[in-house]
């Protein structure tokens, strides 16, 4: 490719969109599937399966810790983790703006195919398109991905009281990163946004027995997805604030912004409700994982209040933790 | 040792909840003015610690919650003019006009250029830099925030930043919360002043509430370890029956506060009357743009209609923050009103009284 944007061009479907996927795409994603170049992927998988889809808006498209091309791949990974299931295939989408700088799609590319390469899934289809200037925001990345259901039956349903709540490490890193790069405060500090596939984190704990559900709190935090648990069904939660790891960089991002870290997304940390008498044999084999070494047991499932998030402060006192109305915004002072 | 540790875990906070909890006394209410004291103190749990027959009332210190109605109303028309870019901090989006389902947040949606920002100066540089829109910051906020705002004005004017404009709809604390202590049937018995306002004004603008109304106040900061001393503070002066001023946040707060800050305020501001959601209007209780700034007052450069009446009706805010009613008394909590169609300002904010009392009534 000689130019150094993305014109209409390469939408076209026709050289253009040839050259482009031939000389930036399949040297990075390079498999015999996708190398056959069909209308879609052909696949050899048995038994239950997971399928999944997600779509990547996120700004800005590079930030410490991660850019969208890694988030496009681990954000589908990690549903289909949190299914159970093994991933095995992904689809990719991009959706370019015109003027959207070749360099820069390469950087994501490679970033694509080093997280594809780390989750152990190959990329075996996928779609370009090009939009007008002004009709997107430089990138939008949509992922679809199949994987093979290895533990059945992980549901909220099976949440039973007695159960423990654990957290695969420190909350609120991704979010508090991008809010901060937006900023343009996150480059000189210690902020990483923690974005990283799931699938080894989920499998030492679901190896354990005794996990009721897996989910990675990602938009809304921990809060919003422990209060989707607790909605509607015959338990609560309750947690511990002194439990609950949050990283000091993190911390100080949210009191800058006006942001609650428990309503921060999370990219790379699982939530696991395990039975009480397998939870220390989950949080061992959890911090035992790369990736979970700051695992820890943050509340556990009651019949106080049911339906509600119970939060225990450092000072003894208690709260509702409450979903959130909308999407959390900085408050003025 | 983490950055704000100190203050947020303080050695000897188990024994001062303690205190607080096994303290005797009658029953009292106390305010706190600032709503980010009432946000601190929801987060901190602290209200579950408070012996039984003491309250904590959340006053009306959330500028976006005492914003009324008819001023979202006036934003979310000026938002539709062509033109013209709105900014203003991200909390002013969410709250409803006088139709409940509309806000700021779905004119955006709807294609007006609303945008937030975390200080006045971004919403300059965005007119700086796009001289083609009329950029109108709408400036809510306390003393507090009053510094900064009058500061923006100062600099358009220095730049000569001509597409710019202000929307002054700053207010000022002390006037509001004379005119609560005027209600009749107030049963506010003690104030735990906000931190932040007394870092401008100086603590001493809160001497009138020992020396006026006979009623103990404590100017608090923040942080948890803040919250636990300022509430021990205030409630040991109502056991002993007295009342003085003290302030408690001194890593901030002096006597007399910021003159730098108060020098920038009177070059700009001046009080004037204003209108407060659920208290209604307040003489000389909020602050305009003096009149040689006039060419930034986007007030009359687009022709503001002056606010009056925009008082949601049947809702009993007023006396719901003055503690003269509970939040489950008024006709419009839990039907007409809720959080996520609120229509009076302690349903507004999340912690809110009614907000927080819709949250916890199952509980309690």
């Amino acid at each position: 490719m000689t130019e150094e944007i993305i014109t209409l061009d390469y939408g076209s479907g026709g050289g253009k969109t040839a050259e482009l996927i031939e000389e930036l795409f399949l040297p990075a994603f390079h498999n015999d599937t996708l190398n056959r170049l069909g209308d879609g992927a052909v696949v050899n998988l048995s038994g239950a399966l997971a399928f999944s889809t997600d779509s990547f808006v996120v700004s800005p498209l590079f930030f410490p810790g991660g850019d969208i091309g890694k988030l496009a791949v681990c954000g589908t990974v990690n549903d289909l983790a949190m299914c159970g299931a093994e991933p095995k295939v992904l689809s990719l989408s991009l959706l370019i703006e015109e003027g959207f700088p070749v360099e820069q799609l390469r950087r994501v590319a490679a970033s694509i195919a080093a997280a594809a390469e780390e989750a152990g899934v190959e990329i075996v289809t996928g779609d370009t398109k090009v939009v007008e200037r002004g009709k997107g925001d430089g990138l939008y990345v949509n992922t679809s991905g199949i994987g093979t259901v290895i533990y059945p039956g992980l549901s909220p349903d099976k949440i039973t009281p007695g159960d423990a709540v654990i957290l695969s490490g420190t909350m609120g890193d991704h979010g508090a990163t991008v809010m901060m790069a937006r900023e343009g405060l996150a480059e000189n500090s210690p902020l990483r946004s923690d974005c990283r596939p799931l699938h080894r984190l989920a499998k030492a704990a679901l190896d354990c027995g005794g996990v009721r559900v897996l989910r990675d709190p990602t938009r809304g935090g921990v809060a919003t997805t422990l209060n989707e648990f607790t909605q509607n069904r015959p338990f609560s939660m309750e947690l511990e604030e002194e439990a609950l790891p949050v990283a000091p960089a993190v911390q100080a991002a949210c009191d800058l912004l006006g942001l609650d870290a428990l309503y921060c997304a999370n990219e790379g940390k699982l939530l696991a409700v395990v039975a009480k008498e397998r939870s220390s044999a989950v949080l061992e084999a959890l911090r035992h994982t790369p990736g979970g070494e700051d695992s820890a047991l943050i509340g556990q499932v009651t019949q106080r209040a049911p339906g509600k998030v119970l939060y225990h402060t450092a000072l003894g006192g208690c709260r509702v933790l409450a979903r959130l109305a909308g999407a959390q915004l900085p408050r003025i002072c | 040792m983490p950055w704000g540790a100190d203050f947020r875990r303080p050695a000897g906070a188990a024994a001062l909840a303690r205190g607080i909890r096994e303290m005797k006394l009658p029953p009292v209410k106390l305010m706190e003015v600032c709503g980010t004291h009432t946000m601190a103190i929801a987060k901190s749990g602290l209200r579950s610690l408070l012996p039984p027959g003491v309250e904590l009332l959340s006053g009306p210190g959330c500028p976006v919650c005492v914003t009324p109605s008819g001023v979202i109303d006036a934003l979310m028309e000026l938002s539709g003019r062509p033109g013209v870019t709105l900014c203003t901090y991200g909390d002013l989006l969410r709250v409803p006009g006088s139709d409940p389902s509309d806000s700021l947040n779905r004119r955006k949606a709807l294609g007006a250029d609303v945008r937030w920002v975390y200080s006045p100066m971004d919403a300059l540089e965005f007119a700086a830099q796009h001289p083609e829109r009329q950029v109108v910051f709408a400036g809510v906020g306390f003393e507090t925030t009053a510094p900064g705002t009058a500061l923006t004005v100062l600099e358009a004017q220095r730049r000569g930043t001509e597409n710019f404009s202000m929307l002054c709809l700053l207010k000022r604390t002390e006037p509001a919360l004379r005119a609560l202590l005027a209600r009749e049937g107030c049963a506010v018995g003690g104030f735990l002043c906000p931190g932040h306002v007394a870092a401008i004004t100086g603590s001493e603008a809160f001497r009138f509430l020992p020396e006026e109304y006979g009623l103990g106040a404590v100017v608090a900061g923040f942080e948890t370890g803040d919250l636990l001393s300022a509430v021990y503070t205030l409630l040991d002066m109502v056991r002993r029956g007295e009342s003085a001023l003290i302030n408690e946040y001194t890593r901030t707060v002096s006597p007399q506060g910021n003159p730098a800050a108060q020098a920038v305020m009177e070059q700009v501001l001046q009080p004037c009357g204003d209108v407060w959601r659920g208290l209604g209007e307040i003489p000389e209780s909020g602050f305009a743009l003096r009149e040689e700034f006039a060419p930034f007052d986007a007030s009359k450069r687009f022709g503001f209609a002056p606010l009056t009446g925009q008082e949601p009706k049947g809702c009993r805010c007023g006396e719901i923050i003055c503690g003269e009613c509970r939040a489950q008394d008024c006709p419009l909590f839990g039907t007409r009103c809720r959080p996520e169609h609120p229509v009076g300002p302690c349903m507004v904010s999340s912690e809110g009284a009614c907000a927080a009392a819709w949250r916890y009534q199952d509980l309690l």
